[in-house]
């Protein structure tokens, strides 16, 4: 297909809560990618860094940042930000970039350094920032939201909090054989239910903690690939960034509202799946083909909520496809067999970049015991606040 | 010495004197009477419309419970607590309001908890403090159960 890219390499720096700069973090990671695709730096023709808005300037301009930390040799750079969508925004650019002809090998970064506690909103007196508002106004945390949603659940579609507590059990299970996972422990429904509640019904081990950590990719044409000894690299055949549709009806962060329905009748699909529709519809595949998903799990609840969206079930599924096992190690689907965010925590620019390099290395076949076998496409799924769509598919 | 009450936002519901009914107040187009809340005062937001004058326009002051929930640790400021004090959590709301057909979110009144609550449960909106410091009694707007189920 006209539209793929390469995926030539691939890195990470481990998850944790190291205190050191992001940068140092981004660079490991992208020396990683660098030596896994056999690429050197002087090659790279396109940088793009996904930014952090955690390590001042340089946070803002990562691409320039991660460029100079490498050594300044030139390349085109880009730096972009989208929240929680950071990574695949900044995917999405190289693979613009390499399919307008634009350049041959890109390196993507994304990397954070994460304060402790709740994430809070920029300084200052700013009621013109709904993120700002949200806290000043209801002190409404990241992690109210997701008990909305997980409220929301349980009233409409019986979900219980032991459903929640066992999308932790199967993601630590997956997360114990990721070395660069930040949490490598197995968890029990018992350890779940034993930890403080947030926000009810949430509790500490349902919800996922914010990160250190980096991950970078090299992605070239797939011209470029052959050339370079790789005639049959993953490949990146989609990549949706879509915004949502007016009227937006399911309350997003960090709204205090939804859109009004008054004026205009909603299209009845979610913004959560609308994004995964547009990455189906891209690559020209469907859920039913895929052999993994990474999905954005910032609550075990939520996880349950992308089986729905990502279309491995119908609405009000994703309990039972939990229970029946198909999205664990083993099953039918399954899904966050990195160990997702429950097993990392958040690094934000990151994690989306992480969610790829997953794919790769199971569609290279070298994901280890937590291989999925004969794995030949994947999907990530994710949503940066205030309307980031972020889906990437990738095959073998 | 009397605090001064004053909204702790500009424009997002009335004045909460006795006997006049409080209300969010958010903004209507007059071209495609799309409504707005947090009120949107510069253009209309529905794609399909060319824009018309936006005015202000009360909501309904009732809706039913879309999901609760509830804040257990301290939330970051701009959230004004006193730090000295133990934390007392509160309650979040997520309102559906019908006529408008939107979700609207608020702190519950003080006094509500979480068992009091059900998903579906009919609530209304009342004037509320959210803090008070050394000249201002901030006002804003809490959900409060009417009874009927």
């Amino acid at each position: 297909m006209t539209g793929d890219i390469a995926v030539l390499g691939a890195g990470m720096h481990p998850w944790g809560k190291w205190g050191r700069s992001f940068v140092e973090y981004g660079t490991v990671a992208a020396r990683a990618a660098l030596s896994d695709a056999g690429i050197g730096w002087q090659d790279v023709q396109s940088v793009v860094g996904a930014d952090t808005v955690r390590g001042g300037y340089p946070g803002y301009v990562a691409g320039a940042t991660f460029a100079q930390a490498l050594g300044w040799q030139g390349a085109r750079v880009t730096s972009v930000y989208a929240a929680c969508a950071s990574g695949a925004q900044a995917i999405g650019t190289a693979r613009a970039q390499i399919l307008a002809g634009l350049a041959d090998v890109a390196l993507v970064v994304g990397a954070d350094s994460a304060p402790k506690g709740f994430f809070a909103p920029a300084g200052g007196e700013r009621p013109d920032d709904p993120d700002w508002l949200r806290f000043r106004l209801l002190g409404a945390t990241n992690p109210a939201y997701f008990a909305l949603y997980a409220r929301r659940r349980m009233a409409l579609y019986g979900d219980t909090a032991e459903d929640f507590a066992q999308v932790k059990v199967k993601n630590a299970a997956a997360g114990a054989l990721n070395p660069n996972a930040r949490y490598r422990k197995a968890v029990t429904p018992q350890d779940v239910a034993a930890s403080a509640v947030v926000c009810d019904p949430l509790r500490l081990l349902d919800i996922c903690a914010t990160s250190d950590g980096a991950a970078a990719l090299v992605l070239t044409s797939m011209e470029f690939a052959r050339r370079h000894g790789a005639p049959d690299p993953v490949r990146i055949r989609a990549v949706a960034t879509n915004t949502p549709v007016y009227p937006r009806t399911v309350l997003d962060l960090p709204d205090i509202a939804t859109d009004s329905a008054a004026a205009v009748e909603p299209s009845g699909e979610s913004f959560r799946a609308s994004i995964a529709r547009a990455a189906y519809e891209e690559a020209g595949i469907g859920p039913e083909e895929l052999s993994l998903a990474e999905v954005y799990d910032l609550s075990t609840a939520l996880e349950l909520q992308w089986y729905e969206d990502i279309g491995l079930c119908g609405e009000g599924e994703g309990a039972k496809l939990l229970r029946e096992g198909a999205t664990a190690l083993g099953g039918r689907i399954p899904v966050n067999t990195s160990g997702g965010l429950a097993s990392f925590g958040e690094a934000v620019p990151a994690q989306a970049i992480a969610q790829v390099c997953e794919l790769t290395l199971q569609l290279r076949g070298r994901a280890g015991e937590r291989q999925v076998a004969g794995a030949r496409a994947g999907i990530t799924a994710n949503q940066g606040l205030f309307g980031h769509g972020s889906s990437v598919i990738a095959v073998r | 010495m009397t605090r001064t009450r004053t909204p702790v936002v500009a424009g997002w519901f009335t004045a909460d004197e006795e006997g006049t009914g409080f209300r969010l107040l958010g903004t209507r187009c007059s071209a495609c009477s799309a409504v707005f809340f947090p009120r949107e005062d510069s253009f209309c937001r529905n794609p399909a419309c060319t824009g018309g004058e936006l005015a202000p326009v009360p909501l309904s002051p009732r809706g039913r419970v879309w999901s609760y929930t509830d804040g257990r640790y301290r939330p970051p400021a701009p959230y004004v607590s006193d730090p000295g004090a133990e934390w007392k959590p509160y309650v979040l709301l997520a309102v559906e309001l019908e006529a408008e057909r939107m979700v609207v979110l608020g702190q519950a009144a003080p006094g509500v908890e979480l068992a009091d609550l059900t998903v579906g449960m009919e609530v209304e909106v009342v004037p509320g403090v959210l803090n008070e410091d050394a000249g201002t009694t901030w006002t804003t707007w809490h959900w409060q159960p009417t009874g009927a189920r």
